[in-house]
């Protein structure tokens, strides 16, 4: 790559959602001066290989997260409660994507 | 139509996709960015891909037994029949959006209509794959040129320039020679009138959001779809086919 004219690009975050799959999945990010180019550049640099059939970019900034700090208080008490798993009981056939 | 045309009329076809796509071939590892730099290497290799289907089709229409790889590699200058717009280097960055705006608008309306003709059921499957790369490839480069155009003083006078240096090479995409009338009316072709209106179309628009001017139509280059070229294309084929001239046969 030539020159730093990525500088003052913001950051978006990349989620496809594959041939697959249900939901959009977080696969990267990437710099792009507005929205449409961070499709477009989400495109080229996430679906080449024929990953996706559905793109979102988010501005990265727009994204509150869990601090790491926060862990143990966060996700440990989940621990001990497996009965929350819906394993005790048979599924009907109609009920698909459980 | 003769056959011979109608050979020739897939060649400048395929033949605008392999040197455009060896240009912007010129961007991988040197794009402005990353993003762009892949971008613009998804485009160099669907173009190569469009040239591949389309010379091996010529070679199979003209009979005699040139491959892909003989068309590509050994014909000289002379005997490319690509538009004169596709050859012209990459310059700046501005320089290549402009030119792939131009040259996709144009190419987007040509295989919208090849892919419904019936004359080539061959060519039409070709067409029909590659109209849906050159929308993206117009989608592109169309707005590459709007946030150019439309961004800094600096950005908008070098995309002006770029369109000023280039607009000499548009008129020829829609002259029409003896291949062009003859494949034209036996339906093969479309009718280059037409093409114009919705190129028109098009590449006003996008010049009206970037807020570029419109250059004057004047004098324009021709002669490449009849194998006389700049001087820029005997330089790009030599580098394009060294390899296979010297070790005819290489693989790898």
């Amino acid at each position: 790559m030539t020159g730093s004219s990525q500088q003052g690009w913001p950051l978006w975050e990349v989620f496809i959602r594959s041939r697959q799959g249900l939901g959009h999945k977080h696969v990267g990010s990437l710099h792009a001066p507005d929205a449409e180019m961070a499709i477009q550049n989400a495109r080229d640099v996430y679906t080449r290989r024929q990953e996706g059939v559905s793109i979102w970019v988010v501005p990265a900034d727009a994204i509150a997260a869990s601090s790491p700090d926060d862990k143990d208080v966060m996700f440990d008490p989940a621990n001990d409660k497996v009965y929350r798993h819906p394993t005790f009981y048979d599924l009907p056939d109609e009920v698909n994507n459980m | 139509m003769t056959e011979g045309q109608h050979v020739q009329a897939i060649l400048r076809l395929g033949d605008d996709a392999m040197v455009l796509g060896q240009r912007l071939s010129a961007w991988c590892g040197h794009g402005p960015i990353l993003e762009e730099d892949i971008a613009l290497s998804n485009i160099a290799l669907d173009l190569i891909g469009q040239a591949r289907n389309l010379y091996t089709l010529a070679g199979a229409r003209e009979g005699k037994g040139r491959s892909e790889d003989d068309l590509a590699f050994f014909r000289t200058d002379r005997e490319f029949l690509n538009h004169l717009l596709v050859e012209q280097p990459n310059g700046h960055f501005g320089d290549t959006v402009v030119r792939q705006m131009l040259y996709s608008a144009f190419a987007l309306e040509r295989f919208a209509f090849l892919s419904g003709q019936l004359v080539d059921a061959e060519l039409a499957g070709i067409a029909a794959k590659a109209v849906k790369e050159l929308q993206y490839h117009w989608e592109h480069a169309a707005q590459w040129v709007v946030r150019l155009g439309d961004g800094t003083a600096e950005s908008h006078e070098k995309v002006q320039q770029s369109l000023h240096d280039l607009w000499s090479c548009t008129g020829e995409l829609f002259d029409v020679d003896e291949v062009d009338a003859a494949c034209q009316n036996a339906g093969m072709l479309p009718d280059l009138v037409a093409i114009r209106t919705a190129w028109d179309l098009r590449v006003n628009a996008c010049l009206a959001q970037a807020t570029l001017a419109r250059p004057e139509d004047g004098w324009m280059k021709e002669g490449g779809k009849q194998g006389v070229h700049s001087e820029h294309l005997s330089y790009m084929l030599a580098e394009m086919q060294v390899l296979p001239r010297t070790y005819p046969n290489a693989t790898w």
